[in-house]
């Protein structure tokens, strides 16, 4: 029997800036519109005279769509109709709403990527001003926070939300789901310029050779010269033991990042604060990174309310070698940001070491000595990390040697 | 014949008469200025009421008859039991039981459990509200099915149209948690204890009749009386006045959203950035989740820079309670309260002041507590390119809010409006507001989670924040970013007739709501 009703979309009391659309196609009686909504008064027309366009472009001429409305931007509105008609006829069309121009930005491979905020995929309400956060990247996700029933209907949107979205310079991150759909994901989102896809419960190298093979093939096709590039997620035991070559899967592999749920949970074993379950994972994970000469990104920290457990939590993954985290709440950011940032008295430690070092180069020593204990190269390479990384979050100038007074040279000696 | 309308100063049309009465179109602010002698309630005798000063009848009926209740008369209350108010909706029921007719209510503010006054409105009992419309109560009035026209008016613009003999109360029915025989009541205490009763002041100190209503009767004297039994003429006495839970909520309750979290940093950030906020400066924000969280920012700002309030005026929360507490704060002024632990602050706490509207907001005050305010914190349901602002209705044209004291606070050092850019796709800059509250020659600064406008007529501001990082805009700016995500909305569309008029301070008639029209 085929189908002729169609549901796509979200209402009720706690749903905002979302539609629920019932769409019903016919043979005769033209198009009948029934609209509720709490913004009726004000964009009633243009919401009408959206749907109808949504309808024409399908080449659906008799309909009867009811519409509940919560306050949904017209690109949302734009995703349902489709998501609805798309159940009922089978079309490779897609109705695109407009791409703005503050969002045709590339990253870079060596960016920040301390946090980076995990959205729903098919809840508009919570990405709209997600890029006021100050995230170093936006997550649309379609993997497990879509239901999925709604994973159809969550490409649509996500689809549109990087067309229509500001994300204020955040890198743009797509998580696609896992095996043949993830690829499927792909073809929704390439096109519109994703910096970063995230690739989850990754398990071999294998795959993600797979997942480039399509990204080129879309890129050729439509002939675009973005960089996109790679995160797979390690969620399991046997990704851990394959993290090394997935981490030089592809040269566009710039992170891999460590999922502890699932992890936890393939041991078989509780997932705990402390971590010591995860010790071996986390570890072996960031020795990986290194060696690979990427990125290691530490798992969600998930209780929104205590921050200072995640400030915490950050410190411990910072010192085992983490240079980011993913998070799940707005608020989180800044506490992660903070947290994997150099503080005062690492910059000033490092100072110090790098002072010294350079003003023994200039001395002709062969050995450098900060007071009386004697510095070790491996010790100014960390030092040099921590002030590069220190002038590129801007927390010291870039000329910060030429500032550096006679007084403080002399308490070097 | 109707009148015809005249522009005001303000560029509005409003009648030259309301519910029959002249009225007086506004003048800009501070201009209107009546004269002659305030009004005064008719003179009492001693004599009359009983020599052992037990006041105390049978039932409200029997006060409301003693009272003279009759057709048209003028019912005030006070909203200290928010919305766990058992008190006001029982008048009108009897009243209706009684076959009174047109009644004019006159609360200080109403709650959704006025909401069922309705009934007695759609039943003739009472003719008009006087005070604030909100939820489906405001509905009904953009509706246009209120017989007379909806006044809204400030909490000090109540005091002033009662001392100017603008409204002339015949009962004044005033719940009180606990009151001796005599008629001296207090906020404190018993089963209902809302705190200050200060909203109850005028009322009692200028209504014909004062019915005084408890559900904690003590023996003389009660005290510290908030209500003088020598203005009250009777006493009732029920089981309860009303429902705890609900007259303060346990906890008030800071926002969870992240974008209005931003607003209260932001808000934060800009009071210290702009050195608005330093050491012995006071402060006002209200108790929304919005203000709430600002006041928790701040708190974090005076206790790292070792600065002090000299006061805060509330509506009194927990956070306000917590800075007095920590050593933030000197004093808290209350005209309300808003949470239990405020409650518990005003009966144990020395520093924490009951300070009435009455003294506070009066525009025939020989001076107003809100002018001495360095920062006041508010929100708007609209603001328009000229920084004129609403708060009665929303961009769809529908009441949905009573003035409350935004119209008085406005007369702040720095007022600051924190508000979301957009509310659902409801705008909330617009190029002109659906209904002008109050001018944007008060309004100093709108703080949204897309960027902060500040009104051009406060250059000191605009330069104490040059090159700060913070994220300034243009109101203009601010407008043009809505409608591209949002989308340019449609106006509401009314017809001619007037269900609602919006008083200034002074009284004037500073706008006018208009009947929705509905398809």
């Amino acid at each position: 029997m085929i189908k002729t009703i169609a549901i796509a979309g979200n209402s009720g009391t706690k749903v905002r800036s979302d539609c629920e659309i019932v769409l019903e196609l016919k043979t005769e009686g033209g198009i009948n519109i029934d609209l509720t909504s709490k913004v009726k008064v004000l964009y009633g027309e243009s919401i009408k005279n959206l749907v109808v366009e949504v309808l024409d472009f399908f080449g659906a001429k008799h309909a009867n769509i009811k519409i509940n409305d919560s306050g949904a931007l017209p690109f949302v509105i734009a995703a349902r109709m489709e998501a609805a008609v798309k159940q009922l006829i089978n079309s490779n069309l897609e109705y695109l709403p407009g791409f703005l121009k503050e969002n045709s930005y590339t990253t870079t491979r060596d960016r920040f990527r301390f946090s980076r905020l995990y959205l729903p995929g098919n809840t508009p309400g919570l990405m709209i001003n997600a890029g006021l956060h100050s995230a170093d990247g936006i997550i649309l996700d379609l993997e497990d926070s879509v239901a999925p029933e709604k994973k159809d209907e969550a490409r649509i949107l996500v689809r549109n939300a990087l067309r229509q979205i500001n994300f204020c310079g955040a890198e743009r991150m797509v998580r696609i789901n896992q095996g043949e759909r993830g690829l499927e994901d792909l073809h929704f989102v390439i096109p519109h310029n994703v910096n970063l896809v995230l690739i989850p419960k990754c398990e071999s190298a294998d795959y993600i050779k797979q997942v480039e093979v399509v990204i080129a093939a879309i890129k050729m096709k439509l002939n675009l010269k973005n960089k996109v590039f790679l995160m797979p997620i390690i969620e399991s035991a046997l990704g851990i033991e394959n993290s090394f070559e997935i981490a030089r899967g592809s040269e566009n592999v710039v992170a891999i990042a460590i999922g502890l749920e699932d992890y936890t949970a393939d041991l078989g074993v509780p997932r705990t604060i402390e971590g010591k379950e995860s010790f071996y994972a986390r570890t072996r994970l960031v020795v990986a990174a290194k060696a690979a000469g990427i990125q290691p990104i530490d798992s969600v920290f998930s209780d929104v309310a205590d921050m200072e457990a995640l400030k915490q939590n950050v410190l411990v993954s910072k010192s085992l070698g983490f240079e980011g985290m993913g998070c799940i709440h707005p608020r989180q950011v800044s506490v992660i940001k903070l947290g994997f940032a150099p503080d005062k008295t690492d910059i000033e430690k490092a100072r110090k070491i790098v002072l010294a070092f350079e003003t023994a180069k200039l001395k002709g020593l062969g050995v450098v000595a900060l007071g009386s204990k004697m510095i070790d190269p491996p010790v100014v390479a960390r030092a040099q990390k921590i002030i590069d990384l220190a002038i590129r979050l801007n927390l010291i100038s870039s000329a910060w040697m030429h500032e550096v007074t006679p007084i403080e040279l002399k308490t070097l000696k | 014949m109707a009148l015809k309308n005249v522009i005001n100063a303000a560029g509005r049309s409003v009648p030259p008469e309301i519910n029959g009465q002249s009225v007086v179109p506004y003048k800009g602010v501070g201009k209107h200025k009546p004269e002659g002698s305030k009004y005064s309630p008719p003179i009492p005798t001693c004599s009359d009421y009983p020599d052992d000063g037990n006041k105390v009848v049978s039932s409200l009926e029997e006060a409301l008859h003693k009272c003279g209740l009759r057709d048209g008369m003028t019912i005030s209350t006070h909203h200290h039991l928010r919305d766990g108010d058992l008190v006001s909706n029982k008048v009108f029921e009897l009243a209706s039981s009684l076959g009174v007719k047109d009644l004019v209510w006159f609360p200080s503010a109403s709650f959704p459990c006025n909401d069922s006054v309705i009934q007695y409105l759609e039943d003739g009992t009472i003719n008009r509200i006087e005070g604030s419309m909100n939820g489906p109560l405001g509905r009904y009035v953009s509706e246009g099915k209120m017989k007379g026209t909806a006044v809204l008016r400030s909490h000090g613009g109540r005091v002033q149209s009662i001392q100017d003999g603008e409204v002339k109360i015949d009962i004044a029915v005033l719940a009180a948690p606990t009151a001796d025989s005599f008629g001296n009541a207090k906020g404190t205490g018993g089963a209902s204890a809302c705190g200050v009763l200060g909203y109850a002041k005028a009322d009692y100190l200028y209504a014909t009749k004062v019915i005084v209503v408890t559900d904690n009767l003590v023996d003389l004297p009660c005290f510290p009386m908030e209500i003088e039994g020598n203005y009250v003429d009777y006493v009732v006495v029920v089981d309860k006045i009303g429902i705890p839970e609900k007259i303060v909520s346990g906890t008030t309750q800071i926002t969870k959203s992240p974008d209005r979290l931003l607003i209260a940093e932001l808000t934060a950030s800009f009071l210290e950035i702009s050195g608005i906020l330093k050491d012995r400066v006071t402060m006002q924000a209200g108790a929304g989740g919005t203000s709430l969280a600002i006041a928790v920012f701040v708190h974090e700002i005076l206790k790292n820079k070792g600065w002090k309030l000299k006061f805060g005026f509330g509506g009194s929360t927990k956070y306000m309670v917590k800075m007095l507490e920590e050593g933030q704060m000197n004093f808290i002024l209350d005209a309300q309260v808003f949470d239990l632990d405020s409650v518990k602050s005003i009966e144990n706490n020395p520093n924490h002041i009951p300070y009435s509207v009455f003294n506070a907001y009066n525009y025939h005050s020989k001076g107003n507590l809100t002018s001495m305010m360095d920062i006041m914190i508010l929100g708007a349901t609209e603001v328009d390119l000229n920084f004129n602002g609403n708060v009665v209705t929303h961009s769809d044209g529908y009441l949905l809010h009573g003035i409350g004291g935004w119209q008085n606070c406005l007369h702040a050092r720095n007022v600051i409006l924190s508000i979301p850019l957009f509310r659902d796709r409801i705008p909330v800059i617009v190029d002109e507001v659906t209904t002008l509250c109050g001018p944007g020659e008060l309004i100093d600064v709108v703080i949204t989670e897309r960027g902060i406008a500040i009104n051009p007529l406060r250059q000191d501001l605009i330069e104490s924040v040059k090159g700060s990082g913070l994220p300034l805009k243009t109101i203009r700016e601010l407008k043009d970013e809505a409608e591209k995500i949002c989308g340019i909305p449609q106006k509401p569309q009314f017809e001619e007739e007037i269900v609602a008029a919006i008083k200034w301070v002074d009284g004037t008639v500073i706008d006018v709501v208009r009947k929705i029209k509905t398809r």
